[in-house]
């Protein structure tokens, strides 16, 4: 529909044009280089938070700047060095996998089929229960992150409130942040994000007409082949829209789990973010910290990308 | 419709700048006889002595410089997020403050960035400088000599332990062990006599950061055959790898947690775990005994944070043994704050006078006795009220005898973190102290490089 406007919009644009010829195609650019003068403060705005940044990341991961001594004041142009140092590093890989499990269990798994299952359930659930329900889900999203990440260090930490209900029966919990420190950040970032799948999905299964999931009962179709050949197929790309902003988000944890475990006992909850805070700040290494970001920067890119492909064919 | 939208727009974009370069209006320094000094420093609840401290000299200074106004800017933060909030703030002429709690670890890397004024001509024209012991002076050296900063107090390390505990065990007191087989045998024998009581506090690990080596691991390390030369060859201005010593050291930070004579791992790694040794482990008899600063009255006097009168007659202090009991008999380690002058200040006398008189005879003396540190200036040191402040002044102090200073150098704190890893692995099992003190070589050896380093 729009885009028939918009087409006929432009072939009356360009109609005159072969009569008056290239003054007209002038004034056009004009007009569209005086349109754009509006656009101007934000494109700077954005490329000064936005681009700033990044450019600044990247330009410090070359360099041997820090945060105090000699090269505090003056840094060094030292090439690739950053990087080769941290293939190097022991803790790279082990941060690397650690990120790869806490991205891939807390959001893409959990969050995704938490989010859709309660999405799904909620549909059937009396208008009550959907509003309590959802109440107490979405309050866990709407905390600011350093009070959810508290509620969670008092919620798994050794004397806390989990291993408090474990005594009421009978059982002596571990202290979880010391014992298992990424089943604790994945369940409390799960805890904490699903909030937000269970909302997109919720919009997304109320567009799927009715009429087609009752057409495929007709037919004969079980809730179970409803749902993965009805259902599914019809949310797919809210599914990978939603897949790439949570997994984008939880990529870049950090308040979570540095409040939470502060990446330890040892390196055993450190990610990458946690990994790039400890080198650029607490060892003063701005660009070896700033390397970590980079890398994180490309992962993050690659994924974008990876989701924006597997959005395109669907429109057509 | 879209024109509209476009003068919006516009207009919102107008005001945004209006709103920017209103705020570069503000911020722009102010010109004429208001000057304001910033003054940054630590603050919390278990440390509001400098607080006060600045209070008080704020009130005066102000008074006594018309159109000044000092600006106290308290950051409520670990040591080592306000050394990283520090540094950050130092980095633009705009955020940096005028004079600001400096430690002497982070003191030589500071002044090799630029951001610490050389004292050098101000200290020659200050009446009080004779006062500074010459420890003092020395804490507050640049590596090219010059002096950039000013002691506020320093402190030693001593092993603090608990009379009734050690009583029940049946140990004799006053305890004064020789040899760290000493240590051991005591931590055993409580252990014999009172399985829920805590033996001996260690901290180890990254959980307490820097002050798992202060109070910990170094006690160890300076007190092996290698002595001072333990961590860093004075001579070659080298990081020692391969050394026994650090073998054994880690050795018996390993028999201590294996036996169950300390605390259990996962509470050594909980950065907040002192407050427990000082609020609650001490005031109940549950712990033997810890390594810990000279300023641990200040948790427990009148005012403290752990307020505990009886500690004075409960608690007793001596020095932390050599390994065989070797000269000179004892290890303590020392560190210690100052006052610094950021080199971007506007006026560098008013920032320089501002910190004398934070650190003038009765100011330090407040400070010193409010804060349970060890005075740096000989009159301080000889007042009456100095030595009067809490039974342990004298036997603390004593120990600057035997006391070691780290080695400040940039690549500090990277080791620091180093040598914190190789205890964890250690008391979390992941490492015998041979693996462990193998991948703290490797690690050094990366940090340094490998002329920095020193095989022994």
């Amino acid at each position: 529909m729009t885009s028939e406007v918009l087409a006929s919009q432009d072939t009356q644009l360009r109609r005159p044009e072969p009569s008056s010829g290239s003054r007209r195609r002038r004034v056009r650019r004009i007009v569209k280089a005086v349109r754009m003068i509006p656009l101007a403060p934000a494109i700077l705005i954005m490329i000064t938070f936005l681009a700033g940044p990044i450019i600044w990341s990247i330009y410090g991961s070359f360099t041997n700047a820090s945060l105090t001594g000699v090269n505090a004041s003056n840094p060094e142009w030292i090439g690739f060095e950053n990087y080769v140092n941290l293939v190097n590093d022991p803790v790279f890989p082990l941060s690397l996998w650690l990120t790869a499990i806490f991205t891939f269990g807390s959001a893409v798994i959990s969050q995704n089929i938490l989010g859709l299952g309660l999405a799904l359930l909620m549909q059937k659930a009396n208008k009550k229960v959907t509003a309590s329900v959802g109440t107490i889900i979405v309050s866990a999203w709407i905390l600011p992150e350093i009070v959810a990440a508290f509620v969670c260090y008092a919620y798994f930490s050794d004397d806390g409130t989990l291993n408090q209900i474990l005594a009421n029966f009978g059982m002596t919990g571990p202290n979880w942040l010391y014992s298992f420190p990424m089943f604790a950040i994945i369940l409390a970032n799960l805890w904490r994000g699903t909030a937000f799948s269970m909302m997109v999905y919720q919009a997304a299964l109320n567009d799927v007409p009715p009429e087609i999931t009752e057409a495929a009962m007709i037919d004969g179709a079980g809730g179970s082949k409803r749902l993965l050949h009805v259902t599914i197929p019809m949310i797919k790309n809210t599914i990978v829209t939603n897949t790439m902003l949570i997994s984008l988000l939880t990529l870049s944890v950090f308040t979570l789990i540095y409040v939470m475990t502060a990446g330890g006992p040892g390196n055993d909850s450190t990610t990458l973010p946690i990994l790039a805070y400890k080198e650029a700040f607490r060892f003063s290494n701005i660009g070896y910290g700033t390397a970590i970001a980079t890398v994180m920067l490309i992962i993050g890119a690659i994924f974008s990308v990876v989701y924006i492909r597997a959005l395109r064919p669907q429109k057509d | 419709m879209k024109k509209r939208a476009a003068i919006a727009l516009s207009a919102f974009a107008i005001g945004g700048l209006l709103a920017i370069s209103g705020c570069a209006g503000t911020n722009a320094p102010a010109e004429g006889d208001d000057k304001v000094l910033k003054v940054a420093y630590i603050k919390t609840d278990a440390f509001t002595a400098l607080d006060t401290l600045f209070q008080t000299v704020k009130a005066d200074f102000e008074s006594a410089n018309e159109g000044v106004t000092v600006e106290l800017q308290p950051i409520a933060a670990t040591d080592d997020d306000y050394k990283t909030k520090l540094a950050l703030s130092q980095r633009s002429a705009e955020t940096a403050p005028d004079i600001f709690y400096e430690d002497t670890t982070a003191l030589r890397a500071d002044a090799d960035a630029g951001y610490l004024l050389n004292l050098d001509d101000y200290v020659s024209e200050w009446e009080d400088w004779g006062q500074f012991t010459d420890a003092a002076k020395e804490a507050g050296k640049g590596d090219d000599g010059s002096i950039y900063a000013v002691s506020l107090g320093t402190d030693t390390r001593a092993v603090w332990y608990s009379k009734p505990v050690f009583e029940a065990a049946g140990i004799a007191l006053p305890w004064e062990p020789k040899t760290w087989d000493e240590v051991m045998d005591a931590a055993r024998t409580i252990k014999a006599s009172s399985p829920d009581v805590v033996p001996f506090n260690f901290y180890a690990g990254t959980g307490t950061g820097e002050g798992s080596n202060m109070q910990g691991f170094y006690q160890l390390l300076y007190g092996t055959e290698l002595g001072g030369d333990s961590l860093y060859d004075s001579e070659t201005s080298k990081w020692v790898t391969g050394s026994q010593g650090f073998i054994d050291s880690l050795a018996f930070v390993d028999e201590l947690y294996s036996e169950e004579l300390a605390l259990t791992p996962a509470q050594a790694l909980d950065p907040n775990i002192w407050k427990s040794v000082f609020g609650e482990m001490f005031p109940n008899a549950t712990l033997g005994a810890t390594i810990e600063g000279s300023y641990t009255p200040s948790f427990w006097q009148t005012g403290g944070s752990y307020e505990w009168p009886e500690y004075v007659d409960d608690m007793g202090a001596t020095v932390f043994p050599t390994q065989d009991g070797q000269e000179p008999g004892g290890v303590s380690m020392s560190g210690g704050w100052t006052l610094a002058v950021g080199a971007k200040t506007a006026d560098p006398q008013l920032a320089f006078d501002f910190m004398a008189m934070a650190l003038s005879k009765d100011n330090s003396l407040t400070y010193v006795n409010e804060n349970s540190q060890i005075a740096v200036r000989e009159d301080v040191a000889a007042d009456a009220s100095y030595v009067a402040a809490n039974p342990f002044v004298q036997a603390v102090t004593d120990i600057v005898a035997v006391t070691h200073f780290r080695p400040a150098t940039s690549d500090y704190n990277q080791i620091s973190a180093e040598v914190q890893k190789a205890n964890e692995a250690v008391i979390t099992d992941k490492a015998t102290p041979e693996e462990a003190a193998a991948a703290y070589d490797k690690a050094i050896e990366g940090i340094v490089g490998a002329e920095g380093v020193i095989q022994k």
